[in-house]
């Protein structure tokens, strides 16, 4: 495999001195294009439809949220990391408020813990029904968008209800929740699991045997383990690539350790092997949250936070596992209301930096599906 | 006045030869007014169908506001590019990108001249029929390069490349196919096939069957062939490379815009119907009905006689079926009468259809165009369901799978064709 440390950077500058340089064309990919999923910018350098490297061009969306942090109190700050992965803003919440959580040294009860997982299981599903319907939309399969926007709106449904807001959530507060959960949560959530498991064998229906799919996505976009660790690069995409590394297993977090889950691995690190982890994945979630929503206990949402956080002097790094990947919160305090320093771990930025390395010797068609399989959303990678 | 009505009446009994044929300049060009406005309003039809057809299997519902359940949408559309602004870029080479929209669309209707809609009604009859079509609707090529090169950037430029190379590759299979059916031809008495399009489908009428289940399964084999090679013919999906939305953002046509795009659309979609009527000609008997030798007789000619209208009476079925479940409130009211309106005039024309000298000459034509629309039917199920494949795999399937497919097929139809002949060849061998 290719050793990441050796590729060399684009030189875009000086012409290549090949007798192939007359057909060399470097062509901009973005930032608007219907397939970067949003506002990336990919400079392709191609011989005929042969990629032969490309760079990345971000902060199209950059909004300074790291900045913004520190002329923020802790408590003021936690809506906007709903902002950065907007499609699983629980998730980010999550993180966040378990960071702060174990900077002041206090606990959720049990109860919110429940609730917690319920909420942020639901969103990875609702993450990757929305990377499977615009995955298949960049690789040509139309339909199968619809169907999981179809499916996702019942998720984002019980966010509604839950909280009031169905995509950036705040759906957690330092501490627990704001919220108790409303009359009929479990009933719904109990409908949910059962009215999405034939839908997900729907998807499967269309695109797992599917040849074309298989044509497009096996052997696309290959990385190999040491590869995909050398790079940082976590969630599924470095579990396709046959390293079993979830979070929720390794360094558990929030009550992941009563429950009864698999983590799903691929072999070759393919294109395809990254999509049945995923929808294997989507599975497990499920399984997560039928185990949650039978166990949720009695008791208080909220432990005990003074009404003005003060953390000590002190910094802490806690890592949850997002629906992209490792998910970081780095908070430095300074005594003050209001953090120092907060450096986030997007997984969607650290995961970009492998699209050099899996497009090289691709097609124009196979950066389009690597883009796709990578899952990245650009609110995070520019944050 | 009434010797014109005469005449146009005493053309119509004679109706055994096709205008062009009868060397009459005035009939081939009323024909040609009708077959292009036939044409045009299948393609707005077809617009309509495919959002229609494609929201339904998307679970959505697809264009309803403009006119009863979006009836009228193709037409706004369609006034909406007609009034855009016409941009011409400044970079590009203005006079080829001026020529090459029309280059498309003089191609994709010109293949029309020889299709036949019935015994009698094309507009002319050549010898060479299937070559003119398939030679001159891979004129269009030339067009789509011309776009993507005088747009002067890149997208453009790689989907003409993508276009170019595809087209060309899928009509070697595809030529291959269609001369499996050449060879069928040819197994009469005279042992004399033809080219001629209207030639074929009585040699079909004669033989008994259509070409697609002669020798079976050769004549499906070479069907097949010839229905994956159309779509990619067409830039359809799953082969809609030149114009990827999600790579090339709209390939070659990515500088186009208003009336000039709209004549690439309009282009796409008749080159659709085109390589359609082809395939129903060579292999789906044309404008034969259903078991026109088995199920002969008058009366069988009466029953099928019956089908164009009460199609139609079912369409108007349906609009007055949805115009009883339209919502009552006073804001649907002028949508509700337009819908109502439709099926009145739906329902008129399939009245018009059971009146007997109507009903003795439209049985072709709607035979022909039940088959066609069946194949556009495909068209929208295939992008419904398939994803997109990849340049290389695009050509290994068109020189790896069906060259290969189409050489052996043309072989074993030879083969299977002569095979008395061979036969006698052998034992005269044997003998010696």
């Amino acid at each position: 495999m290719t050793d990441p440390n050796t590729l060399s950077p684009l030189d875009l500058d000086t012409p290549d001195k090949t007798f192939l340089d007359a057909n060399e064309l470097v062509i901009n990919m973005g930032p608007q294009h219907p397939a970067t999923h949003g506002v990336l910018r990919v400079i392709l350098r191609l011989d005929g439809e042969k990629v032969m490297g490309l760079e990345c061009v971000i902060g199209y969306l950059h909004r300074g949220v790291e900045k913004i942090a520190e002329n923020r109190t802790y408590t003021m700050f936690n809506p906007y990391v709903d902002r950065m992965d907007y499609v699983a803003a629980v998730s980010n919440g999550l993180g966040y408020c378990e960071a702060v959580e174990k900077l002041l040294n206090v606990e959720a009860p049990a109860r919110a813990q429940y609730i917690r997982v319920i909420l942020t299981e639901l969103n990875r599903i609702a993450s990757h029904q929305l990377w499977l319907g615009t995955h298949a939309l960049d690789i040509g399969a139309i339909t199968p968008l619809f169907y999981t926007f179809r499916d996702r709106e019942e998720i984002l449904k019980i966010f509604e209800k839950y909280c009031g807001a169905r995509l950036t959530t705040h759906a957690f507060r330092i501490g627990g929740l704001q919220y108790e959960s409303y009359d009929g949560f479990e009933k719904d959530v109990r409908n949910f699991v059962n009215f999405v498991k034939p839908k997900i064998d729907e998807y499967e229906e269309l695109l797992t045997t599917n040849r074309i799919w298989l044509e497009r996505t096996k052997g696309v976009g290959v990385i190999s383990g040491p590869d995909a660790i050398a790079l940082g690069v976590t969630g599924p995409v470095l579990r396709a690539s046959g390293v079993k590394w979830d979070i929720r297993k390794a360094l558990p977090y929030a009550n992941y350790k009563n429950f009864d889950f698999e983590i799903p691995t691929g072999q070759s690190g393919d294109t395809y092997d990254r999509y049945l982890v995923r929808m294997v994945e989507m599975r497990q979630s499920l399984r997560i949250v039928e185990q949650a929503v039978e166990g949720i206990p009695e008791g208080p949402i909220m432990a005990k936070v003074p009404k003005v956080i003060k953390p000590a002097v002190g910094e802490i790094y806690h890592s949850i596992e997002a629906p992209k990947g490792e998910l970081g919160y780095f908070i430095v305090s300074d005594g003050s209301t209001q953090p120092y320093r907060i450096r986030v771990r997007p997984p969607s930025f650290v995961n970009l930096q492998a699209l050099d390395v899996m497009c090289r010797g691709q097609l124009v068609a196979d950066v389009i599906a690597v883009i796709g399989t990578l899952d990245i959303v650009l609110g995070e990678v520019d944050r | 006045m009434h010797e014109f009505i005469d005449y146009i009446q005493s053309y119509l009994k004679t109706k055994d030869l096709t205008p062009g044929g009868d060397g009459n300049i005035f009939w081939a060009t009323v024909y040609i007014l009708l077959v292009f406005v036939g044409l045009s309003v299948a393609v707005i039809a077809m617009n309509w169908l495919e959002r229609k057809i494609l929201a339904h299997m998307q679970v959505r519902l697809g264009p309803m506001r403009v006119g009863p359940h979006g009836l009228l949408q193709p037409i706004a559309d369609a006034i909406k590019l007609l009034l855009k602004e016409d941009i011409i870029p400044s970079e590009a080479d203005a006079a080829i990108f001026w020529v090459a929209p029309f280059m498309v669309v003089l191609s994709a209707f010109t293949v029309f001249v020889v299709v036949p809609f019935g015994p009698a009604h094309a507009i002319t009859d050549m010898n060479i029929g299937i070559l003119f079509m398939l030679g001159v609707s891979s004129l269009s090529v030339l067009g789509i390069v011309m776009a993507g090169w005088a747009s002067n950037s890149h997208y453009p430029l790689i989907g003409a490349l993508r276009s170019s190379a595809q087209m060309v590759s899928y009509e070697v299979a595809m030529g291959l196919a269609v001369v499996s059916v050449i060879i069928m031809t040819s197994l009469n008495l005279d042992g004399v096939g033809s080219l001629s399009m209207i030639e074929i489908v009585k040699q079909q009428q004669a033989q008994g069957m259509w070409f697609i289940f002669k020798f079976f399964p050769l004549g499906l084999v070479g069907f097949v062939i010839f229905a994956i090679a159309m779509v990619a013919e067409t830039n359809r999906a799953p082969f809609d490379l030149p114009e990827a939305e999600s790579e090339l953002t709209a390939g070659f046509h990515t500088e186009y815009s208003g009336f000039r795009w709209s004549l690439f659309f309009l282009a796409e979609y008749s080159a659709m119907i085109a390589v359609s009527s082809i395939a129903v000609t060579l292999w789906l008997g044309g404008w034969l009905r259903p078991f026109p030798n088995w199920l002969n007789g008058t009366t069988w000619d009466l029953v099928f006689s019956f089908f164009p209208g009460l199609t139609f009476l079912f369409f108007a079925a349906i609009c007055f079926f949805n115009t009883v479940r339209m919502p009552k409130h006073p804001l649907f009211k002028i949508q509700t009468m337009g819908l109502a309106g439709f099926g009145v005039v739906l329902g008129l024309i399939g009245l018009a259809m059971f009146y007997g000298p109507v009903r003795e000459r439209v049985g072709d034509i709607y035979w022909f165009s039940a088959k066609v629309a069946a194949f556009m039917y495909l068209y929208i199920w295939y992008r419904g369901t398939f994803p997109r494949y990849r340049f290389d795999q695009l050509m290994k399937v068109g020189w790896k799978v069906l060259l290969p497919m189409g050489l052996a097929l043309l072989i074993l139809t030879a083969g299977v064709g002569m095979r008395t002949e061979l036969w006698a060849q052998v034992q005269e061998v044997l003998h010696k």
